[in-house]
């Protein structure tokens, strides 16, 4: 049941590094993760990979495997050929700290950028109604476990450092439809400040972070299209332009 | 050297960043005063995001009939009676403000027809309570407290020119010790697991979250960071433990391919209606339903399947036992031989529910499974077995205000603190748990802060924490943390586990302290650079002292009951009911002894059915009918 496995695995830190070949068992059923911790405890003590549950819930272990954004522990070893070398690397649009372990800051920036959600003045504890299918617009995008393999594969920035600045990334862009989709939130011009302020309009709906997203949630098409298609309908339609500036609030229409 | 030290000067420290340790930062930000939160993994990574079913409070918006008064009820049973009275009435009383909280805060539960907050059925519990979000209720609360926290943060910015002005995340960052001076917490001493620097905070008053204490076993459904860390501080602080010997197992984890062994399966899975099997194709439960439980569950299938849709007229499935009589339960139909060939049993979805109903109340389950055994839950059964999933024990605090018995200065709340389960927890119980008393922790700690104020560090307390910090880069020739690691956790698997007896546990604790001997002379490679094998030292020193704290207390207590069973004492005894085991530690290795467990005031003890209470207490206790 065991077999030999081949790996090469990036190690080195931001100054320097390379691939390190290494041959390690792998058993029935076993994920890319339980691999890696084996070549921990018996070859290199020291090399570092996050992880947290390693069940796909926590999105720590993401890294790419030959070089396709992913997360180590919903790889299935038995995903890949028998004499196939899997290649292990951090992932690329953020900085290397160590091995497989990059600084992710970038999206814990682009999170403090991103208005909070802003509740009625007046909702008391308890007294919210709100009909399922109205909350499950945005539950969809509540599904996020911040593996941050969308902003990972994102070509806006993948290799373009420059574009950072001015770019939230897919992540952020469905925490933005997310709260603007939400029954109860208050803050107005969520799209426009999108797309005004978050670089929403750099998106050219290539759908490579819905296609990498290991909680299946639809980036591209419920989130970013939606949102840029109403950014377009306000920017242009008097009517609606006067509508959203009457209206309590422009939620979704 | 002290002088070149990362120095951080903070009013409170919250270490850990799960449900608990972010809810009491919340509350401690609101008072006026500067937190720090620390969190071993990135910000949103902690285990709270693996709790699956929900939240329980008593809203009553699916059954009206629900009240904190029932949910009492239900804890205490659920605990054995074991449970500190105060904690289990706050905890009932409070839930449901918790939950309304996160709400306000942006939180997305599902819904019922009317709107309201849905809730859900779930073992020991007697209506549907669970508030949820599909079975990612743990992702939506610890993303709606991030997300308030980034709230604060931002608002802080705006009225103070800086994010981290009052509230500042020290992401991946392990804390080696919390430092005392003049018999009081002066603060902690850590390291940044990224470059292995070491990093010192002055903090009057430290919070302790830290979770949970699975990865000393075996089998479990914990993250690696469910390493007793909050447990060992406290203890090597001169904090208590509490009732040390009681684990729940989960009854079911996944048992097959070996990779995924102990992962949990949500009770969510039995609470919409799957029913466990063993390969007779007997469905077991009605076999082990204890005295104690006989009126309030079904002893036939029909009974038990009319429930679903009648709860009013028919008793409960058994499969909604508390989670300790499930656990053994499905241990005995294995070891009888009457398991699937990888040491579980079925648990079966697919002929209650339709396959989209199952995939949308059930997503991550059919995801997990889907991808990682290859089982499609709408159309199979799954193979399930028990997985350490909780400590009941933990901390000693004072209920009201979380502090840590014995250490001025120090709070813990949530899983690391000790007494609210007594002898098991119900599932649902724990969200609940870090929200109510998070918050309490954190009012406990600002009032704290506000009466004592600073509490200067003392250069020699800063020496001696160092010192630790750098000893294993200097030894050579010790062993490898991993095998170590190992080790320790074939022997708590072995002999502290889910069934125990004298003879072993007495050589658990003969193994553990064998391994803590080793453990000294523990050797690493590499630099202090993101390296997991010094990380794991650490860690390994704190399951180390989790692990005899089990096994001692285990020895001591003579019965049955929850989270412990042994096998050569099987039933449970009234007598043991009055019973704590305290765990301290002297430097050299841990003590237990015994304290008497408060008594339910006359309040409290009058909202049972007294011939209920007899099955529990002694008719001494029954007579005097609860403290005045």
């Amino acid at each position: 049941m065991a077999r030999k496995l081949n790996l090469r695995i990036w190690r080195g830190n931001s100054t320097d590094g390379g691939l390190q070949n290494v041959t390690v068992d792998a058993n029935e059923g076993e994920v890319v993760l339980d691999v890696i911790h084996r070549v921990q405890a018996e070859q290199m003590n020291d090399l570092a990979v996050r992880w947290n549950c390693k069940a796909g819930k926590c999105g720590s272990c993401s890294m790419e495997i030959n070089g396709k954004p992913r997360l180590a522990c919903m790889t299935q070893v038995a995903s890949f050929e028998e004499e196939e070398t899997i290649t292990l690397t951090p992932l690329r649009a953020f900085p290397v700290i160590k091995d497989l372990v990059t600084d992710v800051s970038f999206n814990y920036k682009k999170a403090m950028e991103i208005p909070a959600y802003e509740a009625p003045a007046d909702l008391k504890p308890g007294e919210a109604r709100m009909a399922q299918v109205d909350v499950e617009r945005s539950q969809e995008f509540r599904k996020c476990i911040e593996c941050f393999l969308c902003q990972d594969t994102c070509h806006v920035i993948r290799d373009h450092e420059e574009n950072k600045k001015s770019f939230a990334g897919p992540r952020f862009f469905i925490r933005i439809a997310e709260l603007d989709m939400h029954p109860l939130d208050m803050l107005r011009n969520r799209k426009q400040k999108a797309q005004e302020e978050h670089g929403l309009g750099m998106c050219n709906i290539t759908k490579c972070c819905t296609e990498v997203c290991p909680e299946h949630i639809r980036i591209t098409d419920n989130a970013i299209i939606p949102m840029k298609e109403r950014v377009v309908d306000v920017k242009y339609d008097p009517a609606r332009w006067l509508g959203s500036k009457i209206r309590k609030r422009d939620g979704i229409l | 050297m002290t002088n070149s030290i990362e120095r951080h000067k903070y009013d409170i420290l919250v270490i850990g960043a799960g449900g608990a340790g972010l809810r009491a930062a919340v509350e401690a930000r609101e008072a006026g005063l500067k937190v720090a939160i620390i969190c071993k993994s990135l910000f949103g990574k902690a285990h709270t995001v693996m709790a699956e079913g929900g939240v329980a409070a008593s809203m009553g918006n699916v059954n009206e009939s629900d009240n904190w008064m029932v949910h009492f009820r239900d804890t205490m049973r659920g605990g054995k009676f074991l449970n500190h009275y105060r904690m289990a009435e706050l905890h009932a009383k409070e839930a449901p403000e918790r939950v309304w909280e996160l709400e306000v805060w942006g939180a997305l539960f599902d819904r019922t027809k009317e709107g309201k907050i849905s809730q859900r059925n779930f073992g020991g519990h007697e209506y549907p309570r669970l508030a949820h979000v599909g079975d990612r209720t743990g992702l939506e609360l610890i993303r709606t407290m991030q997300q308030r926290i980034v709230a604060l943060q931002q608002k802080d910015a705006r009225d103070h020119g800086d994010a981290e002005s009052f509230i500042k995340v020290f992401a991946e960052l392990t804390i080696t010790d919390i430092l005392k001076d003049n018999g009081k917490v002066s603060g902690a001493y850590g390291y940044w697991r990224e470059s292995g620097k070491e990093v010192l905070f002055e903090a009057p008053a430290v919070v302790l979250a830290t979770g949970g204490v699975g990865k000393t076993f075996k089998i479990t459904s914990n993250s690696w960071e469910g390493t007793g860390d909050g447990h060992a501080l406290a203890l090597k602080a001169g904090g208590n433990l509490v009732d040390m010997e009681f684990l729940q197992f989960h009854p079911t984890g996944m048992v097959w391919p070996p990779s995924v062994r102990g992962l949990l399966v949500t009770e969510s899975v039995r609470g919409d209606g799957g029913v466990l099997t063993n390969t007779d194709g007997i469905r077991f439960m009605f076999n082990y339903i204890p005295d104690v439980f006989k009126d309030k569950y079904a002893d036939n299938e029909a009974e038990a399947d009319r429930w679903y849709n009648d709860q009013a007229n028919n008793r409960r499935p058994p499969e909604l036992l508390p989670r300790d009589e499930v656990a053994r339960a499905i241990n005995s139909e294995v070891k009888a031989g009457r398991g699937t060939e990888h040491g579980g049993v079925f648990l079966d979805v697919s002929k209650r529910l339709p396959s989209d109903v199952i995939k949308k109340k059930l997503p991550s389950m059919w995801h997990q499974f889907y991808e990682l055994a290859g089982v499609d839950i709408t159309k199979e059964a799954m193979e399930v077995g028990p997985t350490c999933h909780y400590v009941m024990g933990g901390v000693e605090v004072d209920p009201d205000s979380a502090a840590a018995v014995g250490v001025p200065g120090l709070f813990a709340a949530g899983e690391v603190a000790g007494g609210m389960h007594g002898s098991n927890r119900l599932g649902g119980n724990s969200l609940s748990d870090l929200l109510v008393f998070g918050r309490r922790a954190g009012i406990g700690a600002v009032d704290y802060v506000k009466k004592n104020g600073a509490n200067p560090v003392n250069d020699a307390t800063i020496k001696s924490a160092a010192e630790k910090i750098e000893k294993p880069f200097a030894q050579t020739g010790g062993e490898n943390p991993y095998s170590l690691h190992q080790e320790l956790q074939e022997v708590t698997h072995n002999l502290v586990g889910i069934i125990r007896t004298r003879t072993e546990i007495e050589s658990a604790i003969a193994k553990i302290a064998d391994i803590r001997k080793r453990a000294a002379n523990v050797t690493v490679s590499g630099d202090r650079q993101f390296n997991p094998g010094f990380h794991l030292i650490f860690d390994l020193d704190n399951m180390l002292l989790v692990a005899e704290s089990t096994a001692k207390s285990a020895l001591l207590r003579e019965e049955s009951r929850g989270g412990h069973t042994r096998d050569d004492f099987p039933g449970m005894n009234p007598n043991w009911r009055q019973i704590n085991h305290i765990s301290s530690f002297d430097g050299n290795q841990v003590n237990v002894k015994s304290q008497k467990l408060p008594m339910l005031p006359k309040e409290l003890f009058d909202l049972f059915d007294v011939h209920e209470l007899e099955k529990y207490m002694t008719p001494e206790e029954i007579s005097k009918g609860g403290s005045n």
